[in-house]
């Protein structure tokens, strides 16, 4: 990372207004994913901002969750998945066969639904990652890359002390926080973030989400939730998904207040889902 | 019924009779099922305690055995008659220091007339090839010839079985002094004890010993006044017709004490005849038989005189062995665990060589050995009876363990770990190699050492490939002839002497010895790994 990392960390970002000129990141088209004979995604088109958080919400089994992991490849390591149609980053196609998912996924950071951190130490947790890419020479150079990661994850504080304590002795919201920083630490454009705070208790959940609203100064955020609140109160643009259909996109803001699609109203105001 | 004070209606259904009736009947079966626990654990336990103590039991008395222990100036004219010193030729000359202990023995125990019967009969008590670590020493020090050295030989197993008990049954009586003596050693001696009391003691022992179950094999007794040891022929009163056996050829004087053993069998029924015994008893009164620590069950290679059999042969052997078996099955089990686990399509081809795998593992081990009689020997023509085809075929044997053990570990570690590691960028093989295989690790490791354990304890196959064989000799490595443990054991078991008894049992302890070390590094290693993380 850079230089002014110092002053990123210390600026809380306040408002959500500076989206509407973001550029596109992501830009999906017509994707669809079959699990053997069923098809779990049917024909989606979605352009993804940069340096914003997008949500994608849904009631389970939806697919929304399936379509985060086109954008990383990861449905490639489950065998009877396919994806067809093309997915555009940086105007290259990342299904494309030539594109190695490995490479891919440096660029395209993904935390989980549980915490998994590593059965290691913390240290060894974010240092991983740059180890196997070759990001940091020397152990000077990896202990900045570290410690870097951890301050971006908002953990540095709590675990400077203990940094070759097991990942799995953290707290469920800081092995999240870790995950987070074990992301981070191989510098990605984006981040996946598939229901990241469906483990955690509120206090820990509202310190992710505080964190989230720093990380999207830098990255292109895409978060999974099942918690309409969560949508509402951390991204700025919505996708609402069901049953393998988009079936609505737009500023988060208009989504939550205006809902087009009367699915979309019924599901946000609770009346099904 | 009283009912809870407040709440609902429909919780007085909780203490309701009919409830409190299941209640009892759901407590009744828990405390059955508990019992029926206990039971088995107890029945496990019973049984294992039972299996250790029998084989304690058994081996007790082979850790220990009798030598013949001498002083004896080694004389040139016996050992190395030519007088060249030559090490090769002493050492081969077994039966020049076997002649000079047998003609020690029969300057003491016989008669100048004495046959080549009673001198057979004298030279039974030890067995000729013990004289041989004295050889090799003598060879060593050529030096010591001419001068005197001890020597410890090795009483035969019979004598030695008779000494620690075994044999025959038998009770000593203190039967008083002699009264009066008349007769010669050569037509036979009256003696006349002093007192009444003793003679009922005696002739109670003998009739406490003599069989009821057989005709005509009653006990017999063997005197012994002042030093001099007799057979009991008849009996009248106080006065006893006996034959001499052994000692001063005097008669006893009158007040010698005397001493009797009573033995349920007479010599024509037992291995050990009564002169050997009397000869025994009285070397060991001069303190020429000692119990000492049976060291060479370790050091000696096997032999057809149980007192010289050792296992030294049979526990490098297997070592050998399990090298071999170890750097086979080890290395490719959890290859082909990682691979089919993590690596290989799901499809049918896959679904196929695992059933195989599965049903591999229930093969009958003795299938393994024809297996390796007709590849190894056969077709590839390797040499029979060595470790490297032994260990080859325990090896194959082992391998589906060592798969379906390392699967199960490999399938334990939670895919969290993997999608973890692929999520920051690691290939398949990094996510295998650096996070499921060390995680998996003690779970594989214990796979493969049990499946060690199993190979360690296999008898079947290696008998079909040859590792019966009679093996004197340490082998040098695994393409020297070799047996293995087990199969040491199933061969001394099938011995006929009663001897083989212990020391086969001395051998299985030997074999539960590494079976428990083996565990043990099992343990210590997974202890080590767990901590790690």
């Amino acid at each position: 990372m850079d230089g002014n990392m110092e002053h990123f960390t210390q600026t809380k970002s306040s408002a959500r207004a500076d989206t509407a000129s973001a550029p596109i990141k992501v830009d999906c088209q017509n994707i669809d994913v079959y699990y053997g004979d069923k098809r779990a995604i049917e024909d989606i088109s979605l352009e993804i901002e940069d340096r914003s958080v997008t949500a994608f919400i849904g009631p389970s089994g939806c697919g929304k969750s399936t379509f985060l992991r086109c954008m990383n490849r990861m449905n490639d390591t489950i065998e009877s998945a396919k994806v067809t149609g093309k997915i555009f980053m940086d105007g290259a196609n990342i299904n494309d066969p030539a594109i190695d998912p490995v490479l891919l996924r440096s660029r395209v950071g993904m935390v989980f639904q549980k915490p998994n951190p590593f059965p290691k130490s913390i240290y060894d947790n974010i240092a991983y990652g740059p180890r196997i890419h070759g990001l940091a020479s020397g152990k000077a150079e990896m202990d900045e890359v570290v410690e870097n990661s951890l301050r971006k994850a908002g953990l540095w504080e709590e675990v400077k002390d203990r940094l070759q304590a097991p990942g799995t002795g953290l707290s469920g919201g800081q092995q999240q926080r870790l995950c987070i920083a074990r992301a981070i630490a191989v510098s990605p454009e984006v981040i996946l973030m598939d229901e990241p705070c469906s483990a955690l208790d509120p206090i820990a959940t509202a310190k992710i989400e505080e964190l989230i609203d720093e990380l999207r100064e830098r990255y292109c955020i895409v978060i999974v939730t099942h918690s309409m609140q969560q949508a509402a109160r951390v991204s700025q643009k919505t996708a609402f998904f069901h049953l393998g259909k988009l079936i609505e996109y737009g500023d988060t803001e208009r989504i939550f207040t205006n809902p087009e699609h009367g699915r979309t109203q019924d599901y946000i105001t609770g009346r099904f889902g | 019924m009283s009912s809870p004070t407040e709440g609902p209606a429909n919780t007085g259904s909780f203490v309701t009779e009919e409830a409190l009736q299941r209640l009892k009947k759901r407590h009744a079966a828990e405390a059955r099922f508990k019992l029926y626990g206990q039971l088995a654990i107890g029945i496990a336990i019973v049984a294992l305690v039972a299996l250790l103590v029998s084989i304690f039991g058994q081996a007790s008395s082979a850790f220990s055995r009798h030598v013949l222990s001498y002083d004896l100036n080694i004389e040139a004219s016996y050992v190395d008659p030519e007088g060249t010193r030559d090490p090769d030729a002493i050492a081969r000359n077994v039966s020049g220091f076997n002649l000079m202990l047998q003609d020690q023995l029969a300057d003491e125990f016989l008669a100048d007339d004495a046959d080549r019967n009673d001198q057979r009969e004298l030279y039974g008590v030890f067995t000729r090839l013990a004289v041989l670590p004295i050889a090799r020493a003598t060879a060593d020090a050529p030096e010591t010839i001419g001068s005197e050295q001890i020597f410890n030989v090795a009483l035969a197993d019979d004598i030695d079985l008779f000494l620690k008990g075994g044999v025959s049954a038998r009770k000593s009586v203190e039967i008083g002094t002699v009264a009066a003596g008349e007769g010669s050693t050569e037509d036979g001696v009256t003696l006349t004890l002093a007192s009444q009391d003793d003679a009922e003691k005696l002739s109670a022992a003998l009739t406490e010993l003599t069989r009821t179950d057989v005709d005509d094999a009653p006990a017999v007794a063997l005197i012994k006044a002042g030093n001099t040891w007799y057979r009991m022929e008849s009996s009248e009163g106080r006065n006893l017709s006996l034959t001499y056996l052994a000692g001063p050829r005097v008669l006893p004087a009158e007040g010698a004490e005397m001493e009797a053993l009573v033995l349920a069998q007479s010599q024509e029924n037992r291995t050990v005849t009564d002169r050997q015994i009397a000869w025994t008893k009285i070397l060991q009164t001069q303190g020429r038989v000692k119990s000492v620590l049976n060291t060479s069950l370790f050091t000696n290679s096997d032999s057809t005189y149980p007192e010289l059999a050792g296992t030294a042969a049979a526990i490098i052997g297997s070592l050998l062995t399990m090298l071999v078996t170890a750097l086979l099955a080890i290395p490719v089990g959890i290859f082909a665990a990682v691979y089919l686990e993590e690596f290989a399509p799901k499809n049918r081809l896959t679904a196929l060589i695992e059933v195989n795998i599965n049903n591999l593992a229930a093969v009958p081990s003795i299938v393994f050995g024809l297996l390796g009689a007709a590849v190894f020997i056969n077709f590839m023509g390797l040499p029979r009876s060595v470790p490297l085809v032994g260990g080859l075929v325990l090896g194959l044997l082992v391998l589906p363990t060592v798969i379906i053990a390392s699967r199960a570990a490999l399938t334990a570690v939670p895919p969290s770990i993997r999608t973890a590691a692929l999520g920051v960028g690691a290939s398949k093989t990094q996510s295998v190699f650096h996070h499921v295989l060390p995680l998996a690790a003690p779970g594989i490791m214990t796979g493969a050492i049990i499946g060690m354990a199993r190979a360690l304890g296999e008898t079947a196959p290696l008998l079909l490939i040859g590792m019966v064989a009679f093996v004197a000799e340490v082998p040098d490595g695994p393409m020297d002839e070799s047996t293995v443990l087990p199969v040491l054991i199933y061969k001394w078991s099938t011995g006929a002497e009663r001897a083989w008894e212990p020391q086969t049992a001395a051998a299985i302890i030997v074999l539960l010895v590494f079976l428990v070390l083996m565990n043990l590094i099992a343990i210590i290693l997974r202890r080590r790994f767990e901590r790690r993380w």
